[in-house]
């Protein structure tokens, strides 16, 4: 508790059974665990079929081995794709982020109907099917020579990241005081600096949390990349598909489980990064 | 009248700023024919012409609505004139971003930023100013002991009490050496004994800075405990400008005589001209040293006593010759601890009025027959 305490900037998190509320209901666990366990089933399906040595799918594993992890990292295919997901996916979240986060601050400040026109506007590529907007993409970014392109790819990501940080910035300018805005220009901080050294800093969380979703939605997309993809230039999950469609090889599930793996790492970072800047601040 | 004092820094510690005394002297603040619409029914800032001098202190009172808020954020820059200029020191700032008006503020609700702690809230307009970081932490530690807050740097915003959150937020006002200190409710959020604590700090403040204070509220109280002037507003403009004392002894109009203090009114017909008046069936000299000087008063106008200046006795025979008086009845009382309050009825209208009488006194009971008396010199006659 010290170490909440100290920590201020918030006032303390209050846990579960400090306010004294009735302890939850055996048929929530229940309901909770399915639902866990219904989500986390093809993980658990593909991690171990990912250490099988055969040659074809095989589940539950009868040879354990590493050798589709070698041949993934072998392959400089197989390698390529994953650098060129990570790099699409960073490039669109960095995008994305600096959009979603300009317009939430700007829209936040408006209200009306022209702000929520174009809040909707921004808002409807959630809604939109993928493939509807992988057509869209495609038939305008033939026209605009982008498709296969590293730009193409971060744009078209780009837009559908988003809504995403749009909704995580808007909800943390809802705790966000704008009269902190005019004590800051009362200082002599001008509208930029008050963004970097006021705002930025009270709504990092909803930020980074914007930028993760941004990141994660680029990474896993499919749909989109396969319009664009070119021989040149593949995202992993175009690479995957493409694996399973033209030949059967099991590489799939090393490399399908690399990517649950290392977006189940980017989300945990922020939450690992919090509890790390707790410790220093108990030793005061 | 400050200037003197100005200079002093707190006890011990060196002063750090020696190349820039006239900023610390306070600035001269003029606005002419300031007009603010909102696209009301009324402008909410209505033609205020007003010079506020180096160094003063400026208090802008009013009710609820009467644009003082609006005012003030129009002198720092948050709100757009709409007609009218402001110069500070001769210079016109109506196009100047707020962040380049030199102008610190403080606000109702403190407004620290809650990320940041005691010391880097206080050091943060410095930063701005890309001042060296051994002068930063100096002059921060110098304006922590003017405001009583040492020891407290690393604390959060949040593990302060209300009182210590508008000390920091005052500090970090006044740490930059601003041209002017806005100050907007800056206690009301506040406990009436703290507020009375603050309100001695800032005034030991002003008189240690020297610099330029323009204060808003709506409380008279305070007003008259801090200000050099006040500026008093009703609808957007300024019914009358003075000295606190000339406020409360010389109001010019009765909107003016109803704000600050208590007062006891008798609204005539029709305007004062002559030595003499009348209010029902009674006849009241005249004292032309207090009829205002407001051109209504010759139209309409009211005779206003304050409660400390009304005696009461039991007959009419007892008050003193030269004397206005008035037939009344008590209606309560109150007891306020070092005084008691009378109410009365007031004349055969019977008005609400009031009287103080002192603890010990009891001749009078609630429902006794009263003539309330004072003397002409001690009215003030207003435009009604
Ligand atoms: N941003 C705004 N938009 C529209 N009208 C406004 C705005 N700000 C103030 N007003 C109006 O202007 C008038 C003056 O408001 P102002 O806030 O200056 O009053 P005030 O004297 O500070 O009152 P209070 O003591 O309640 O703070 C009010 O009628 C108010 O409704
Ligand atoms: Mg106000």
């Amino acid at each position: 508790m010290t170490a909440v305490a100290s920590r201020a900037a918030r006032p303390p998190a209050r846990r579960r059974r400090d306010r004294g509320v009735d302890p939850i209901p055996a048929w929530q666990w229940v309901v909770g665990v399915l639902v866990a366990v219904y989500l986390v089933l093809p993980a658990l399906i593909v991690i171990p079929m990912s250490f099988d040595g055969g040659l074809t799918f095989q589940f539950p594993p009868t040879k354990p081995s590493f050798i589709q992890y070698v041949r993934f990292f072998t392959d400089p295919v197989w390698l390529g794709s994953l650098g060129n997901s990570f790099l699409v996916a960073a490039l669109a979240s960095l995008l994305a982020t600096t959009v979603g986060t300009a317009a939430a601050i700007g829209l936040h400040q408006l209200t009306g109907r022209l702000a929520r026109f174009v809040r909707t506007l921004l808002m409807i590529s959630i809604v939109t099917p993928a493939i509807v907007i992988a057509v869209a993409v495609y038939i305008s970014f033939l026209q605009w020579h982008l498709v296969g392109t590293l730009l193409g790819y971060v744009v078209a990501h780009a837009a559908i990241g988003v809504p995403f940080v749009l909704v995580s910035v808007t909800s943390a300018l809802g705790g966000f005081d704008p009269r902190l805005l005019r004590a800051s220009a009362s200082l002599g901080a001008s509208p930029w600096r008050t963004f970097l050294r006021v705002t930025a800093p009270l709504i990092a969380r909803g930020i980074v949390t914007g930028a993760i979703f941004a990141f994660v939605t680029s990474f896993d997309e499919v749909v989109i990349a396969l319009f664009l993809r070119s021989p040149l230039f593949q995202t992993m999950p175009v690479q995957m598909y493409n694996s399973v469609t033209a030949e059967i090889d099991p590489t799939i599930s090393a490399s399908a489980t690399l990517v649950v793996v290392s977006v189940t790492l980017v989300i945990l970072i922020p939450q690992l990064a919090r509890l790390r800047r707790r410790r220093p601040e108990e030793a005061r | 009248m400050t200037d003197t004092t100005a200079r002093t820094a707190p006890a011990g510690t060196p002063e750090s700023e020696a190349g820039q005394p006239a900023e610390r002297r306070g600035t001269q603040i003029r606005l002419s024919a300031v007009t603010k619409d909102f696209g009301l029914a009324a402008p909410a800032v209505d033609e205020v012409s007003l010079t506020i001098e180096p160094g003063e202190f400026m208090t802008l009172l009013g009710p609820s609505g009467s644009g003082k808020t609006t005012t003030l954020n129009l002198i720092a820059g948050f709100e757009t004139l709409t007609s009218g200029t402001i110069e500070i020191d001769g210079h016109d700032i109506g196009r100047l971003p707020p962040h380049k008006r030199e102008l610190g503020m403080l606000f109702q609700n403190y407004a620290l930023f809650p990320h940041l702690t005691v010391a880097q809230n206080v050091a943060y307009p410095l930063r701005e100013r890309r001042v060296p970081k051994a002068e930063i932490a100096a002059r921060v530690a110098e304006v922590l002991e003017l405001v009583q807050l040492t020891g407290r740097d690393h604390n959060h915003p949040t593990q302060l009490s209300g009182g210590q959150q508008q000390r920091v937020a005052l500090a970090r006002a006044i740490v930059f050496h601003p041209k002017a200190l806005l100050l907007d409710e800056p206690l009301s959020a506040l406990d009436r004994n703290l507020r009375g604590a603050l309100q001695s700090e800032i005034r030991r403040i002003h008189r240690e800075v020297g610099s330029t204070f323009v204060f808003v509220t709506h409380d008279q109280e305070e007003a008259m405990n801090l200000s050099d002037r006040i500026a008093l507003f009703n609808q957007g403009r300024i019914e009358q400008l003075g000295s606190p004392e000339q406020l409360y002894d010389a109001p010019d109009t009765l909107f003016a005589a109803r704000f600050l203090g208590d007062s006891n009114v008798f609204e005539l017909e029709g305007g004062v001209t002559g030595d003499t008046t009348r209010w029902e069936d009674r006849a009241w000299r005249v004292d032309a040293a207090t009829v205002s000087r407001r051109s209504g008063v010759a139209e309409r106008a009211a005779v206003v006593v304050r409660p400390e200046n009304l005696g009461l006795v039991a007959d009419e025979k007892d008050v003193p010759s030269g004397a206005n008086w008035v037939r009344a009845r008590v209606r309560d009382q109150e007891f306020m601890g070092s005084y008691r309050t009378l109410q009365l009825a007031l004349g055969g209208q019977e008005r609400p009025g009031r009287a103080r009488v002192s603890t010990s006194d009891a001749s009078f009971a609630v429902g006794d027959p009263v003539v309330a008396w004072w003397r002409p010199e001690r009215q003030r006659i207003v435009a009604a």
